[in-house]
């Protein structure tokens, strides 16, 4: 069990999600896991062994530590990665929902089922629309308000993106004020500044999908309500084609972009 | 043999589970494993290295680390993960049983093996109920052991060899705290799923049976 097993979770979501959504999953894993399993973990891997202080006091290391890294950074990324991919379960968890209840109705023989067999179900990609729509719309919500706290959860404990070189420690038991040595402040800063971009851009992809969500609902609340107005019989129609043409979109997209196997 | 024997575990149970039993196996392995994995056991790696005590005495750092840690955190965490789990072990195996009795028959005897009725039912209530129970259990041990979920900086040492009391400072604590507390927050929500559950379950069959009997009244 590791971060392969978040990946083939989420890889399932991938086949519902919007354009959008698929490229904020391949952000994720490209330029949020991968870098963080590959690359940041070994350069925090050494963070306390190397982490000196000018005094031969017992426990002022320690101390001096605790004090200025109340929990380290790459600890705060994995919890921020776990928080924000989370949402997305709330969506395969309806979608695994609906496939039940129409193989259910399958089973019954419902005559409304338009299945052939059960691997069709299985395999059917759901358009994200009436109930399943308001989840999608929440994950992302929540997606959004997660990375929002943990950016100002790192803002404020560490006193901007910065690693300093030298910190300054009058913890007890230090004897005076002590000069603490951070190892590999800069490289600690590039990566640092690095997760703060890649978390930016996750953000503004989410409030994309977001706005792009909202602007779908209501553009086709707007055309439903002017087709019951004019044309009883031809809103369904249009609905089809509009379902058609998201679907190639997504189709096409699935193509281009890394997509990962559900 | 490793974390990935578990969650084939917990896969296999989750066919057979209700909505709630399917989100507790969710929790389970994205809160608790995988923050486990990803985050906490490396918190711990070098906790004895960086155990360090206010003298020169050799021996004393030794013995203050293993009278105020006799069992690692990190282990007891690991210990009620695969504890906690365990149960389910009860419905995969009365289910295996159902469709081995079923070949030996050569021929159908239940709905469904995998259907949750009867004996199956009795399993997994008591799968539930122990899965409550270890939980309970573990958060005790935990509160005990340890007297609270405190991570102090310094702990004052005198067993010998230490000379006299003696300063000793433990590694990373403040992280080590909210780990803890991340813990226990988990393990309480794993209870509460589990306690709805039971109820769902306990409430759902003889509400069944009681809208039936009435119906058939009525008619």
């Amino acid at each position: 069990m590791d971060w392969g097993a978040l990946q083939t979770i989420l890889g399932g979501v991938n086949k519902h999600s919007t354009s959008i959504g698929k490229i904020w999953l391949t952000v994720l894993f490209i330029f949020r896991i991968m870098i963080l399993v590959v690359a940041a973990e070994k350069v925090w891997g050494d963070e306390q062994d190397d982490f000196i202080c000018n005094t031969l006091q017992p426990g002022c290391k320690n101390v001096c530590y605790d004090h200025f890294f109340p929990i380290s950074h790459i600890r705060l990324w994995a919890l921020q990665l776990i928080f924000v991919s989370t949402p997305a379960l709330l969506v395969a968890m309806h979608v695994a929902y609906r496939r039940h209840e129409k193989k259910r109705q399958f089973r019954k023989g419902d005559q409304k089922c338009e299945y052939r067999d059960i691997e069709e179900i299985r395999r059917q990609r759901f358009h994200i629309d009436g109930s399943l729509w308001w989840t999608y719309t929440s994950s992302i919500f929540f997606r959004l308000v997660f990375e929002a706290v943990f950016m100002y959860a790192f803002y404020f404990m560490y006193d901007g993106f910065r690693m300093p070189r030298l910190m300054k420690c009058n913890a007890w038991p230090c004897p005076n004020t002590v000069d603490c040595f951070v190892s590999r402040p800069t490289e600690k800063t590039v990566f640092t500044i690095f997760m703060i971009a890649v978390s930016s851009i996750c953000i503004l992809l989410n409030v994309a999908e977001l706005c792009y969500l909202l602007a779908k609902f209501f553009l086709r609340r707007s055309k439903k309500a002017g087709n019951a107005k004019h044309h009883p019989n031809h809103e369904n129609k249009e609905e089809t084609k509009q379902n058609e043409m998201n679907e190639l979109i997504s189709d096409s997209c699935q193509n281009t972009v890394i997509g990962f196997t559900s | 043999m490793s974390w990935g024997f578990l969650c084939d575990l917990l896969s296999g149970v989750n066919k057979y589970s209700t909505g709630i039993g399917r989100i507790w196996v969710a929790v389970v392995f994205i809160f608790r494993l995988l923050v486990y994995i990803a985050a906490a056991e490396n918190i711990w790696k070098y906790e004895h290295d960086e155990f360090e005590c206010n003298i020169e005495q050799p021996g004393c750092e030794n013995v203050c680390f293993d009278h105020f840690f006799p069992v690692s955190h990190i282990r007891l965490w690991a210990l009620q993960l695969i504890v906690v789990s365990a149960p389910s072990l009860l419905v995969v195996f009365h289910v295996t049983y159902r469709e081995n009795r079923e070949k030996h028959h050569n021929q159908k005897l239940y709905r469904s093996p995998g259907q949750r009725d009867g004996g199956l039912l009795c399993t997994y209530l008591i799968s539930l109920i122990l899965k409550t129970a270890f939980e309970v259990v573990f958060l005790v041990l935990f509160y005990k052991l340890y007297n609270g979920f405190k991570v102090p900086r310094l702990v004052k040492c005198d067993v010998r060899p230490c000379p006299n009391t003696v300063d000793c400072y433990i590694s990373k604590p403040t992280e080590k705290m909210i780990f803890l507390y991340f813990l226990v927050a988990t393990s309480c929500l794993c209870i509460v799923l589990n306690l709805s559950e039971l109820s769902y379950l306990i409430f759902k069959y003889p509400l069944k049976r009681y809208l039936k009997r009435h119906n058939k009244k009525h008619q």
